[in-house]
């Protein structure tokens, strides 16, 4: 209690310095006057009186003092002092002290934002309950695209009746494309994306809404009424944030449907499950309704029970998956999932592959931090060195060791103070900038902020930074002999010699460290070349695709096909004829985004192979696509022609040709005219297409079959035109086109083709490019600390040049000295750093595409780079040193 | 003889005890009365007991107040606080008995010396 009271007084006594000064002067005084009366009262003469009493008091000064340490914080005090006396020297010198702390934010900016994003994507738990407990499981990864890494209904139902280790089992509807929900609020059709998702997908999550209710068993039920539940961004965005909207029932999909509630904002299923993905809507998957016989649509998400471990959840889902069955009313299709149900915790299926990437990112700025570092320590030993006489000078008026240590602790604790400071603000907009980059399609990048986490870490950051660049100059200063400072005259002898080699070393450390995130940079932009030069398939430029909406329900699947015929001729004459347009067509799947396969069409006559091989993942397309596409065809493209009554006809890629004419041992291998067979119904080859890179172009191309929408049911229609104009110019002609044909055509996103391949790469441009800018950071740092070292040692020998150019040097053979100093430590720090390249480079190998970790062109360029731009900083001071005037030089000192 | 040089802390000790017994005093009456108590043997810079009324003060155990003395000037009056007694009767407590301790050690005589110790042990401290 007495404690806290006391601490109270103290402060306050610190911060009424000059009241409590002015009391005490006056009990001083009253003092002193009681004294004098004493003693003249005692017979002693006034001048005596005055000096006895003067001597029993002890000095005013010090009691004065021993008054102030006694009531207030002496630390405080100096510390004060110790700041007042930093700004006033900083701002003597605003120079260095804006470049220290332009470094310092830089290198700190670069480590909050970076570690932001490393904590979103790998540190944080996923935004739902206990998330450790939940598992994400699927097939391990295979060929046949989404088809393979989904389950059927039926088998849903079985693994949640044969496992014992999870609490509950959910899941969504894999299938759902961009703009599948059309709202209608009177005018245009407003185009949205819902998911399906099964009713207890919220309970096992754990996710409370933020008004209203999720989905219940009931909503999911056959004749059950409509309902939906609105995301936060939907729901601020289309409907104004509408407090009272829980209940309304709006137009969807020709439907009128009850909101049944609002989701929280920390609940984003894009960020989670398809990065890069705008979600808006969720609805309930009835699980007994149509979807039932569709084959493999459902992923899975299950939550482990408490205390149940990885190993025994798995154990559990590999007995359960020999009794599901693909469809129950097809006994052989029983045990099909064998080897192919496996749990994997749902946070490294969501961010697991990142993991490698954002390690690198973080030593990436790690070492921007180390680099800025020791550019300060530079600065500062710089500084300190000019400053050594002032220190000394101190030192012999009485100032401590510990003293002047601790000045210079405070000069470095407030630069790195203010550095983190606006690092702090450059971190803050560079975040907010990537939160805001829908189109990276990196997982829980729009969940991106600078929360506590990071804020600890920027004051973890600037304090290390601070004692570890603040500490060499301090113990050097502190450490050094008075009277030797005293004496140095800045002419190069003992101690500015001993500088000198510190500062080398540091410079070279700099630049291997600058040398290691160039190459490591360089090989990552390599890589990022060679994926944007993969043959893809097809030509992405000047091609856009737009989804159209269409009507086919007939009573008879030949009506439909006639009536959906119809329409995409009639869609695709009047695309065809707008100006600009060369080559339109249709396609239910586009390449790089969703896909589905139906199983394995293998050779018509020939046994099965025992092992089923992946499937091709299946195209529903019209004539004309492959063409719109770029996509190069052998053989003959599909005509209007090929229908219900002709023979059944597809076109395949070449792997999957390959395949068929090796398994079959076609004669000369072409599978041109050869006839497969696919659930019982033949189907004739006619034609071999390119193989495209239908899940990324990084991936090696699997096999595709393509289908006429004449013959086969497209889920979709995605119109694709080739242009000679940019795309985007003919976004809303084709519009208006589309909706004079159909009126309840929405606003469908205009998708240029090479959006689409932008967006696949999206991961591996994001992480070059912040390795690049974190090199070019690096760079920029070593030379600047390159500059700062030569500079400070022409400045140091001045008089040395000026001798010399007086007995007849040349400014070029001084030039060329300085130059030569400046190469022999930018080439000592590039051998290094080579050197640790190739270590390191070891470490990110995972991260290329088709480069090597020692691709000699990377490790040459960069060496080469860093000496450009060593020879680039030496030379300012080199041009300085040989402008020296030989008489200005001389009586200089 | 030279004077005695005041250990650390016996100051605020012998202020609370000076204004215990004579009430209400300003500091140059607290410094006069130390010194002539102590008949003169203490070496008492004046102005050091202006640090020790400012401790006392923060503490609690003094309190303060402007006023005019018996020849008419302005000074500082100070005088004890309840808090300050208690903490007088502590501080008092804890003095003889380290006085005492100090006693019996320095009066050990040489020839005695285990038998004391013996003796001594014995006692409760």
């Amino acid at each position: 209690m007495s404690g806290v009271k006391r601490l109270l007084g103290r402060l306050r006594a610190f911060f009424h310095k000059q009241a409590l000064d002015a009391a005490i002067d006056d009990e001083l005084a009253a003092h002193l006057d009681f004294a004098i009366e004493e003693n003249l009262e005692r017979g002693l003469p006034p001048e005596e009186a005055r000096r006895l009493a003067l001597v029993s008091i002890g000095g005013f000064e010090q009691a004065r003092e021993k008054h102030r340490e006694a009531r207030g914080l002496m630390t405080l005090d100096i510390l004060l002092q110790d700041l007042k006396y930093t700004l006033r020297t900083l701002g003597r010198d605003p120079g260095f002290t804006v470049v220290a702390i332009l470094i310092l934010a830089l290198g700190i900016g670069a480590n909050i934002a970076v570690f932001s994003v490393v904590n979103t994507l790998m540190l944080r738990p996923l935004p739902f309950a206990n998330p450790q407990q939940l598992v994400w499981i699927a097939p391990p990864p295979t060929k046949c695209g989404l088809s393979c890494a989904t389950y059927s209904t039926d088998a849903y139902d079985t693994f949640r009746v044969q496992t014992r280790s999870y609490q509950d089992v959910t899941g969504y509807f894999a299938f759902s494309s961009p703009g599948n929900l059309s709202l209608s609020l009177g005018g245009a059709m407003i185009p949205a994306t819902s998911i399906d998702v099964i009713s207890n997908f919220f309970q096992v999550l754990g996710v409370q809404p933020a008004m209203g209710r999720v989905f219940t068993q009931g909503d999911a039920r056959n004749g059950a009424p409509p309902v939906v539940l609105l995301t936060d961004a939907w729901w601020r965005r289309q409907f104004n944030a509408d407090p009272a909207i829980v209940g309304k029932a709006f137009d969807m999909n020709g439907q009128q449907t009850t909101v049944i509630g609002v989701l929280p904002r920390t609940f984003d299923f894009g960020a989670v499950f398809s990065p890069g993905a705008k979600v808006d809507a969720l609805t309930p998957l009835n699980l007994y309704g149509p979807p039932r016989d569709w084959g493999n649509i459902i992923t899975f998400i299950g939550r482990l029970k408490p205390g149940i471990s990885l190993a025994q959840a798995r154990q559990d889902a590999e007995n359960a998956s020999q009794y599901m069955c693909w469809n129950n009313k097809q006994p052989r299709s029983c045990g099909s999932y064998k080897g192919y149900v496996v749990p994997v915790p749902l946070k490294d299926y969501v961010s697991g592959r990142l993991r490698r990437a954002l390690v690198v990112l973080w030593s990436a700025v790690g070492v921007i931090l180390l680099i800025a570092c020791v550019n300060l320590s530079n600065l500062l030993l710089a500084r300190a060195a000019a400053r050594s006489k002032e220190f000394a000078m101190r030192g012999a008026l009485g100032a401590s060791r510990g003293r002047i240590v601790r000045q210079l602790l405070t000069e470095s604790v407030v630069l790195s103070g203010a550095g983190a400071l606006l690092g702090l603000g450059l971190a803050f907009i560079l975040v907010t900038w990537l939160a805001h980059q829908g189109a990276i399609a990196l997982p829980l990048l729009s969940t991106l902020h600078i929360d506590g986490a990071s804020l600890g870490w920027t004051v973890l950051i600037a304090v290390s930074a601070a004692v570890l660049f603040g500490l060499v100059p301090g113990l050097r200063m502190a450490g050094g002999n008075l009277q030797e400072s005293l004496k140095d005259s800045g002419s190069g002898a003992g101690l500015g010699r001993k500088h000198e080699r510190l500062r080398a070393a540091l410079v070279v450390t700099e630049v291997a460290l600058a040398c290691m995130l160039l190459v490591g940079a360089g090989l990552l932009l390599r890589s990022f070349l060679k994926v944007l030069d993969v043959d893809l398939g097809f030509q992405p430029e000047h091609a856009a695709a737009v989804k159209v909406e269409y009507n086919d329900s007939a009573p008879t699947n030949d009506a439909s096909v006639q009536k959906r015929t119809a329409i995409f001729q009639q869609v695709l004459a009047r695309a065809g004829a707008i100006p600009g347009v060369e080559a339109v067509g249709i396609t239910d799947y586009l390449p790089l985004g969703q896909n589905r396969a139906w199983g394995t069409p293998l050779p018509k006559g020939v046994r099965p192979p025992d092992k089923a091989p992946p499937s091709p993942l299946v195209y529903v397309i019209t004539p004309g696509y492959l063409r719109a596409m770029g996509t190069g065809l052998r053989g003959r493209d599909f005509t209007w022609n090929d229908g219900l009554k002709s023979e059944n006809v597809v076109i395949i890629n070449q792997a999957f040709a390959h395949y068929l004419a090796d398994f079959a041992q076609w004669p000369k291998g072409d599978a041109i005219g050869r006839e497969i067979t696919s659930g019982g119904q033949d189907l004739h080859i006619i034609g071999i297409t390119d193989d495209v890179h239908e899940e990324s172009a990084e991936g090696e191309a699997g096999w595709q079959i393509y289908y006429p929408v004449t013959q086969a049911g497209p889920t979709g229609a995605e119109l694709v035109m080739r242009t000679t104009l940019p795309p985007n110019v003919l976004a809303t002609s084709v519009l208006r086109t589309l909706r004079d044909l159909n009126p309840k055509q929405p606003a469908a996103e205009f998708r240029p083709i090479q959006m689409l391949v932008d967006h696949a790469n999206s991961p591996r441009r994001f992480f070059m490019l912040l390795v690049a800018a974190f090199a070019t950071l690096g760079l920029l740092l070593a030379a600047l600390g390159i500059y700062g070292v030569i500079s400070y040692s022409v400045t140091q020998r001045t008089q040395e040049i000026g001798i010399r150019m007086a007995l007849g040097s040349t400014m070029g053979r001084v030039q060329a000295d300085v130059i030569g100093g400046t190469l022999r430590l930018a080439a000592a720090g590039v051998l290094l750093g080579t050197v640790a390249s190739f270590a390191v480079a070891r470490l990110i190998a995972s991260l290329l595409f088709d480069t090597s970790p020692s691709d000699t062109a990377t490790y040459i360029g960069m060496a080469l780079a860093l000496l450009l731009v060593a020879v680039v900083s030496g030379y300012i001071p080199a041009r300085r040193a040989s402008r020296i005037s030989p008489m200005v030089a001389l009586r200089s000192s | 003889m030279s004077k005695l040089d005041l250990l650390q802390g016996t100051l605020d000790l012998m202020v609370l005890k000076t204004l215990a017994a004579m009430g209400h005093l300003h500091g140059y009456g607290i410094a006069r009365r130390i010194e002539q108590v102590s008949g003169n043997e203490v070496l008492l810079n004046q102005g050091t007991i202006y640090a020790s009324l400012v401790r006392l003060e923060q503490r609690g155990w003094i309190a303060s107040t402007w006023g005019v003395s018996a020849n008419n000037r302005k000074a500082r009056f100070y005088s004890i606080t309840k808090a300050g007694r208690r903490q007088l009767a502590e501080d008092s407590r804890y003095w003889e008995r380290l006085t005492g301790v100090m006693d019996r050690v320095l009066s050990m005589s040489k020839t005695s010396n285990e038998e004391a110790a013996l003796d001594e042990s014995g006692e409760p401290a």
